[in-house]
C-alpha cells in the first residue's frame, strides 16, 4: 500500500482517536455502559487497523509480540494483585472497601484497577490472536 | 489472616502461579514455580479439611459481598475431600513433569504448558470449592479451555484434531450446563447453591426444574465422559503430552463428577432427582453399558494410552453406578472410587509415561520384553493394573466391594455378577500388556531401554504405593466417603 496516500494518512489520523475512544469506554465504564472488555477490543482494533494498512511487520515493530505476550500476563497479575492486596489489608479476596480509608473510595479505586487489568489482558490477547492468525503460512 | 483466607488462597495461588509461569518464559523456571505452587496447594486443602472436621463447613464471602448475593466459597466435607484429592495428585505428579515435558514439548512452549497446567488446576479447584452455580461454570470453562490447549501441545499431529473434537464436545457440555443454570435461576431467583436448594421446595411449576435437571445431567456427563458421550476422551488422552494425560486422567473427570454429585444430592436432593423420573434406572443402564462396552473396546486397542483411556470410560461407569444405586453404600462406593481411580489411573499413566520416555511411543509392540529391561516401571504398571482389575489388597477392590454391597442391599445379585464379569474383561486388557512385557524377547530400541530416571520413578511409585495403601488402610478414603454419603443422603447442607 505504498502509494495509497489517502489510506495511509487517513489511518494515521484515525489511530489516536480510536485509542481515546477505547480509553473513554474504559474509564466511563464506572458510570455508563463500557468497561475493560469492550475497551480492550477497541484498543486492539487500533493495532489491527495499523497492521492492515502498513503490514504485519510494521505493526510488530510498533507492538512487539514479546511485549504483547507479557502484557497478557501483566493484566491478570494486576487483577489478582488487587485481590491479594485487599487480603493483605485484612479484607476478603477482591474486597475493595479495605483498599482506602473510606470504603466508597476503596470500591472506586478497586474497580478501576481491576478493569484496567481486564483492559490490558483483553487488548494483548486480541492482538496476540491477530498476530498468530495473520502470521500463519509466512 | 492466612487461616481466614484459605478458601480464596486455594484458587488464587495456582492462578498467580500460572501468570508467573507465563511471564517466566523459561521451561525450567516455570516448572519450578509450578512445583512450589503444587506443593503449597495441598497444604491449604489439608488445613481446610481439618478445619471442616473440627468445626463444620467454612463459608467465605468473595469480595466481602455476603452470600447469597455475592459469590460464596463453601467448603464442607465433600468439597474438602475433592480439593485434597485433586491438589495432592498434582503435588505428587509435578516432579515427574520436568523430564517428561522436556522430551515431548518444544523448548519455547514449555513455560506455556506449565501455565496451562496451573490454570487447569485453578479451574478444577475452583469447581470444587465454589458454592455458586454460575461461578462453577466459569471455573469449568477455565479448566476446560486450558485442557484443550494442553492436549493440542501433544507432539503427534493428531493431538490437534483430538483437542478440536474435545473443544466441540466440551463446549456443548458447557452450554447445556449454562442453560440449566439459566432455568434454575429464573425459577428460584438465586445462583447460590445452598439458597437454591432451599428455594427449590417453593417452586410451584416443577416441569422446568426437570428440564434443567436433564440439561445439567447431559452437560456434566459430557464433561466427564459418561458412556455414550465419551467419544472425545480416548483421542484426547491418547495424543496429549504424557504428563497432561496422567494429570487429566487422575483429576479432570473427577471435578466434573463432583459437580454432578453436588447438584444431584445437595441442590436437588435425592427425593426430587430419583423419586419422580427413572433417573436411577437410566444411570444404572448407562453405567453397565460403559463398564462393558468401553472395557471390550479397550481390549482391542494397540495404543496403550488409548487403551487406558477406554478403561477410564469404563471406570467412570463404576462411579455413576454408585450414583444410580443412590443408597449409602453405593454413594460411598462412588466417592471412594473417585479417589481410588484417581490414584490407580494416575499410577498407570505415569508408568506408561516412563515407557514413552524411553521408547518414544506406547504401542503394544513397544512393550516387548520391557519387563526385563525396565523392571521397576513394569512392576509398577502391573500392581496398578491389579488395582484396575480390583484384586483384593488394592484400592480398586475397596470401591468395587462397596458397590457390590450396595447392589446386594437392593437385592440385585445379577448386578454383582455383572461387576465381576466387567472386572474380568479388564484382566484381559491389562493381561495383554503384562504378557507382552514379561514373556516376549526385547528387540530393537527395547534392548537399550532402562528404568525411567529417579525424578519420574519416585512420583510413579508414590502413586503405585498409594494404590496398595488405599487398598489396605481405608479410613481416610472410605471412612470420609461414608460420612459424606450419609450427609448427602440426609440432605445436610
Amino acid at each position: 500500500m505504498k502509494f495509497d496516500t489517502i489510506l495511509r494518512v487517513g489511518t494515521k489520523l484515525l489511530l489516536p482517536f480510536i485509542l481515546v475512544f477505547g480509553l473513554y469506554v474504559q474509564f466511563h465504564g464506572d458510570y455508563g455502559p463500557g468497561g475493560g472488555f469492550q475497551a480492550g477490543v477497541i484498543a486492539a482494533a487500533m493495532v489491527i487497523f495499523y497492521a492492515i494498512t502498513f503490514g504485519l511487520d510494521a505493526a510488530k515493530r510498533a507492538m512487539p509480540p514479546i511485549l504483547v505476550e507479557t502484557l497478557i500476563g501483566l493484566g491478570v497479575l494486576l487483577y489478582t494483585g488487587v485481590g491479594v492486596v485487599s487480603m493483605l489489608k485484612g479484607g476478603e479476596f477482591l474486597n475493595y472497601s479495605v483498599l482506602e480509608h473510606d470504603p466508597v473510595a476503596g470500591q472506586h479505586i478497586g474497580i478501576l484497577l481491576v478493569e484496567l487489568g481486564v483492559l490490558i489482558t483483553v487488548f494483548a490477547t486480541m492482538t496476540a490472536i491477530f498476530y498468530s492468525f495473520a502470521g500463519r503460512g509466512r | 489472616m492466612i487461616s481466614g483466607n484459605l478458601p480464596a488462597l486455594q484458587v488464587v495461588l495456582p492462578l498467580f502461579g500460572a501468570i508467573l509461569c507465563a511471564l517466566a518464559r523459561r521451561g525450567w523456571l516455570a516448572w519450578f514455580i509450578a512445583l512450589v505452587v503444587s506443593w503449597i496447594v495441598p497444604v491449604i486443602a489439608v488445613g481446610m479439611i481439618l478445619q471442616v472436621l473440627d468445626s463444620g463447613p467454612i463459608s467465605y464471602a468473595m469480595g466481602g459481598w455476603t452470600p447469597p448475593i455475592g459469590i460464596e466459597y463453601r467448603v464442607d466435607l465433600l468439597n474438602a475431600f475433592v480439593l485434597l484429592l485433586i491438589s495432592a495428585v498434582g503435588a505428587v505428579m509435578l516432579p515427574y513433569a520436568n523430564l517428561s515435558v522436556q522430551s515431548e514439548i518444544d523448548e519455547d512452549k514449555q513455560a506455556w504448558f506449565y501455565a496451562l497446567y496451573l490454570l487447569c488446576l485453578t479451574g478444577m479447584l475452583g469447581i470444587a470449592i465454589t458454592g455458586d452455580a454460575f461461578n462453577a461454570f466459569v471455573f469449568l470453562e477455565v479448566s476446560s479451555l486450558s485442557t484443550y490447549a494442553m492436549i493440542a501441545l501433544g507432539k503427534d499431529r493428531r493431538a490437534l484434531l483430538a483437542a478440536y473434537q474435545y473443544l466441540i464436545m466440551g463446549t456443548i457440555g458447557a452450554t447445556f450446563y449454562v442453560i440449566a443454570i439459566g432455568i434454575l435461576y429464573s425459577m428460584t431467583g438465586t445462583l447460590n447453591m445452598v439458597d437454591m436448594s432451599n428455594r427449590l421446595g417453593d417452586v410451584a411449576t416443577v416441569r422446568p426444574l426437570f428440564a434443567a435437571l436433564a440439561f445439567l445431567t447431559v452437560g456434566i456427563s459430557l464433561k466427564f465422559a459418561l458412556f455414550p458421550l465419551h467419544s472425545w476422551l480416548p483421542n484426547a488422552y491418547a495424543y496429549a503430552p504424557t504428563f497432561a494425560t496422567a494429570f487429566l486422567a487422575a483429576t479432570a473427570t473427577k471435578a466434573a463428577v463432583y459437580l454432578m454429585l453436588r447438584f444431584f444430592f445437595a441442590v436437588y436432593g435425592v427425593a426430587i432427582v430419583f423419586g419422580i423420573h427413572p433417573v436411577s434406572e437410566i444411570l444404572i443402564v448407562l453405567s453397565i453399558l460403559a463398564m462393558f462396552a468401553a472395557s471390550i473396546v479397550a481390549v482391542f486397542q494397540d495404543n496403550i494410552k488409548r487403551m487406558l483411556a477406554y478403561s477410564s470410560v469404563a471406570q467412570i461407569g463404576y462411579i455413576t453406578l454408585g450414583f444410580g444405586l443412590a443408597n449409602a453404600q453405593g454413594l460411598t462406593g462412588a466417592i471412594v472410587h473417585l479417589a481410588n481411580h484417581a490414584v490407580t489411573k494416575g499410577a498407570l499413566f505415569l508408568a506408561v509415561g516412563g515407557i514413552v520416555y524411553r521408547m518414544g511411543a506406547a504401542r503394544l509392540e513397544d512393550f516387548k520384553g520391557i519387563g526385563r529391561q525396565m523392571p521397576l516401571t513394569m512392576a509398577g504398571f502391573t500392581i496398578a493394573g491389579l488395582s484396575i482389575i480390583g484384586v483384593p489388597g488394592t484400592a480398586g477392590f475397596v470401591s468395587k466391594w462397596y458397590l457390590a454391597i450396595a447392589a446386594l442391599e437392593q437385592g440385585w445379585g445379577w448386578l454383582v455378577i455383572l461387576l465381576v464379569l466387567s472386572s474380568l474383561i479388564s484382566v484381559i486388557y491389562i493381561g495383554r500388556v503384562v504378557e507382552m512385557a514379561y514373556f516376549r524377547e526385547p528387540e530393537g530400541k527395547a534392548l537399550e531401554a532402562r528404568d525411567m530416571p529417579l525424578s519420574m520413578m519416585i512420583p510413579a511409585w508414590v502413586m503405585i504405593l498409594g494404590t496398595i495403601y488405599f487398598g489396605v488402610e481405608t479410613s481416610w478414603t472410605a471412612g470420609i466417603a461414608a460420612q459424606i454419603a450419609n450427609d448427602l443422603l440426609a440432605g445436610v447442607q
